[in-house]
């Protein structure tokens, strides 16, 4: 029955295989570590305390998570329309200008009213800039790939220029803007559970992770409950039949990268709206190509990108602790333990896979005879 | 040495799941001929190839290559065994010159220049043998296709083929190259090497073979001297008798035009006039079956009419309405809301989304419907029951709506789409190859399907490769060559004879 019934069961899909990618991952890091002279069990013992040992570090946890749910969820929905959205880093930064402007905009005289436009223009940015490839892969088929990645440098230089001229902070020397009114800004979850008489300590989490977790659920609810989402399905997995069914798949291409777009442009809020509170060049910092391997970790299922992103979000902070308290492992390998986990859980996941699929195929075939 | 048989297959069996792709296939190839082997798209041609060249391991039977049994395990073993393949699409790197092309592979050490020098010191004698010209130093991209082609075959001849497997070697040529590669096959054959010419034109069977070989659903139908058979003898055979079978027709008499093409030209996707002038009616309580040999325009007709391809010129009227000119044409979501159903030629290509479950499959086309969704959520539990519905209803199997359509058989999936696509009580349908790839059972049922709709006075449209299948269920049956109708018949007048050779471009006009 060659073909026939390929796939895994869920909880082989969804459990085990991103488990052994991520135990594959830690393995080769292990020995990494333990060449430049450092026990590994240590490294990871510290890693995870440091992610998840503390207050603090379980609130910058959760605030890295936050920016690659998403990024990760942006990166998803164009895939499940069939598209490759790496443009993620340059709609993140649209999106934070697009708040950034909303804020100066409305300037002190309603906070709410701030903030509510900063949520909605850092969405209308993060989508205005993606409608540009989306326009011109799907009425120029230029391919949506190279512009995307294309316009993350120019959103980059975009956002340099305007942070060294017309947003810079009056009389400052930095590529920032300045600072947003008082009382514009995400409240911090320390602060809302301090409000509900609970004491947490400092951290930069705020209400962007509720934003997110929100998302997160508009975004399965889009994709399994509703027409278009069953339509934007029906585009990613085949024009022609996109076509015979009467769905407009340029529409469609159009349509579903501004959503992407318009998540990936959100990830502003969480930093500029949530912590930084003015615009800084480069604010992003590679959150939005990290959002392609949670996209890909999660399977790019909203509950699995949620999952995938705590990961990595723990990978960060656990990471930065690590590399503070053990002095042979510098920064740069912790980019390189996550370097692994992408390649594991995204470029070589075939080499679970395949095994594992034909492993179940010898099972079943044993059931059926 | 002195084995006269190039190649021989002894009960060569190959499946891909249920579907058995070559079916027991027997046949020889004698030395020193050209071996025709014809079949439509999906009659198991490129399966055969893909044995004898090494690319598939068989699941059963024997190859023979001069009279010794082999075991290919790739495509190289295969060429050690002296046979060739020139494929369809070519395979040569497009920057290189013909010269570094024909050694690719088999440079013989790091030394280029050295192995070049030599190549081409081999090469000339190999030139001179079958009559080439290649200019051998210009780059692969520089060059039109019919000289692509013959260097692939002076890199085949230079590997020592001595049997050459062309897979539809003349779909990319002008005719005039055609001509010439003709020229070169007689050249092989006169120095004693073997070609095997697989295609699915028959004026090239005749024109350049000594034996033809006929295909169809994985097995060899016939074996024919090419001398002592016509074309026509040879479409009649490619499409053939499947099963013959009276549908109960009842007399519907004369009825109202449902669809009317008026003077219909398109284009094909790559540009070229794919629709010619086309005129047709279809009646309710009418089949009206067309006939060709693929690739005729039967496509790109079934995609006019569903609003799938736009019209260069001409009309076409549903119902006494416009309904697509070349300014115009309407979308497949009114089409569908005005009674016109179509069942999609290539099922799993553009009826169904293969990675989704029957379920979803299951509105495919009607996910606007009120009875789907309503202010843009779906119904779930509408839709649930819709599928479960039609699963009961056609006995699809397994009874499991929740699996990915592609783990139905061919069969069980056509079932549900025409369930689908019969839900809504259509006035027009458009259907395309009904039975491709059907099990044999299923295709009873789909028949007398369309049979019923017939009688209860619906307008049908029946595009299909199989002539039996027409004939069991047209009223009128018009046949398609090259673009254009050459001739409608009434099926009481059709034969498989006369429809062969219409469907070989002679004119008729009757009924």
């Amino acid at each position: 029955m060659a073909g026939a019934n390929k796939k895994l069961p869920l909880w082989a899909e969804a459990g085990l295989l991103p488990t052994l990618n991520l135990l594959a991952a830690f393995l080769v890091s292990g020995l990494v570590i333990w060449g430049l002279g450092e026990d590994p069990f240590l490294a990871l013992s510290l890693l995870v305390d440091g992610a998840f040992g503390f207050q603090e570090a379980i609130g910058y946890t959760f605030y890295y998570a936050t920016n690659f749910v998403f990024t990760g969820l942006a990166v998803s929905v164009a895939y499940h329309a069939g598209l490759f959205n790496i443009g993620g880093e340059g709609q993140a930064m649209l999106g934070g200008l697009g708040l950034t402007l909303a804020v100066f905009l409305v300037g002190d005289t309603s906070p709410f009213l701030a903030i509510g436009l900063a949520i909605l223009g850092a969405a209308v940015f993060g989508a205005a800039w993606a409608f540009i490839p989306a326009w011109l892969q799907a009425k120029r088929g230029s391919h949506i790939v190279i512009t995307t990645i294309m316009f993350n440098f120019i959103a980059s230089a975009l956002l340099a220029y305007l942070l060294v001229g017309p947003l810079q902070r009056p009389g400052g020397q930095m590529p920032e803007s300045a600072d947003f009114p008082a009382g514009v800004g995400l409240v911090h979850a320390h602060d809302l559970l301090a409000m509900m008489g609970m004491e947490f300590e400092q951290s930069p989490l705020n209400v962007s992770a509720l934003i997110a977790l929100a998302c997160t659920f508009a975004v399965w609810f889009m994709l399994t409950r509703t027409r278009f989402g069953y339509e934007l399905r029906v585009v990613g997995k085949n024009h022609s039949a996109a076509r015979f069914a009467g769905i407009p798949v340029a529409r469609m291409t159009i349509v579903a990268m501004m959503l992407s777009g318009a998540l990936a442009g959100m990830m502003g809020l969480n930093e500029i709206l949530g912590e930084q509170l003015r615009l800084i060049g480069n604010f992003t910092l590679g959150y939005g190509f990290v959002g392609i391997a949670v996209a890909f970790m999660g399977r790019n299922h909203p509950v699995g990108i949620v999952l995938a992103a705590i990961l990595f979000g723990a990978l960060y902070q656990g990471g930065a602790e690590l590399a503070f308290e053990m002095p042979n492992i510098t920064r740069d390998l912790i980019v390189m333990i996550q370097g692994l986990v992408i390649l594991f859980a995204g470029a070589m996941e075939h080499l679970f896979r395949d095994p594992i699929e034909r492993l179940f195929m010898r099972f079943r075939a044993r059931e059926a005879a | 040495m002195d084995q006269p048989f190039a190649i021989e297959t002894r009960g060569l069996s190959k499946h891909f799941g249920d579907v058995r792709a070559n079916d027991e296939l027997s046949l020889i190839i004698p030395k020193g001929t050209v071996h025709g082997i014809v079949g439509e798209n999906g009659a198991g041609k490129s399966t055969l190839l893909k044995m004898l060249f090494g690319f598939y391991r068989p699941d059963g039977g024997d190859i023979l290559v001069r009279g010794e049994v082999v075991r290919f395990q790739n495509p190289m073993e295969a060429m050690g065994k002296g046979i060739g393949m020139v494929h369809q699409h070519f395979m040569l790197v497009e920057p290189f010159t013909i010269l570094e092309n024909i050694i690719l592979g088999s440079e013989g050490g790091a030394d280029l220049n050295a192995a070049k020098a030599k190549a081409r010191e081999d090469l000339k004698e190999l030139e001179e043998k079958f009559g080439f010209d290649l200019p051998f130093d210009e780059p692969v991209e520089r060059l039109s296709v019919g000289v692509r082609q013959r260097a692939e075959i002076l890199k085949a001849l230079y590997r020592g083929a001595e049997t050459l497997i062309l897979d539809e070697p003349t779909a990319v040529l002008t005719p005039q190259e055609t001509e010439q590669l003709f020229g070169l096959v007689r050249q092989l054959k006169a120095q004693g090497k073997t070609v095997l010419f697989v295609t699915h034109k028959l004026n090239e069977i005749m024109a350049v073979t000594d034996d033809v070989t006929v295909m169809r659903a994985g097995k060899v139908v016939a074996v024919r001297k090419t001398n002592e058979t016509s074309a026509a003898e040879l479409a009649e055979l490619m499409v053939g008798a499947k099963v013959a079978r009276e549908a109960a027709r009842a007399e519907t008499g004369e009825h109202k035009v449902r669809l009317s093409l008026n003077g219909v030209y398109a284009s094909g996707d790559r540009g070229h006039t794919a629709l010619t002038d086309i005129s047709l009616e279809v009646h309710d309580g009418e089949v009206l079956g067309v006939a060709g040999v693929a690739g005729n325009g039967q496509t790109e007709l079934l995609e006019v009419i569903t609003g799938l391809r736009r019209l260069a010129r001409g009309r076409i009227w549903y119902d006494g309405a416009v309904i697509a000119d070349e300014k115009t044409t309407t979308d497949p979501i009114t089409l569908r809301r005005m009674g016109v159903a179509h069942v999609a030629e290539d099922r799993l290509k553009t009826g169904v989304v293969e990675s989704m479950s029957a379920r979803e499959n299951a509105i495919l086309g009607y996910q606007r419907e009120a009875d789907f969704s309503r202010r843009g959520l779906l119904k779930l539990k509408e839709i649930a029951k819709r599928a479960a519905g039609y699963f009961e209803s056609q006995d699809v199997r397994p009874r499991n709506p929740n699996l990915p359509i592609s783990s139905f058989s061919g069969g069980n999936q056509q079932k549900l789409v025409i369930a689908r696509e019969i839900s809504r009580a259509p006035q027009l349908m458009i259907i395309g190859q009904p039975t491709r790839g059907v099990d044999i059972g299923a295709v009873t049922k789909i028949h007398d399907q369309i049979t019923e709709l017939r009688n209860a006075g619906k307008a049908i449209l029946v595009v299909s490769a199989d002539l039996d299948e027409l004939l069991a269920i047209s009223d009128r049956i018009a046949v398609m060559c090259e673009g254009e109708i050459v001739g409608t018949l009434k099926v009481e007048d059709s034969d498989e004879q006369t429809l062969g050779l219409m469907m070989a471009g002679e004119k008729r006009n009757a009924g």
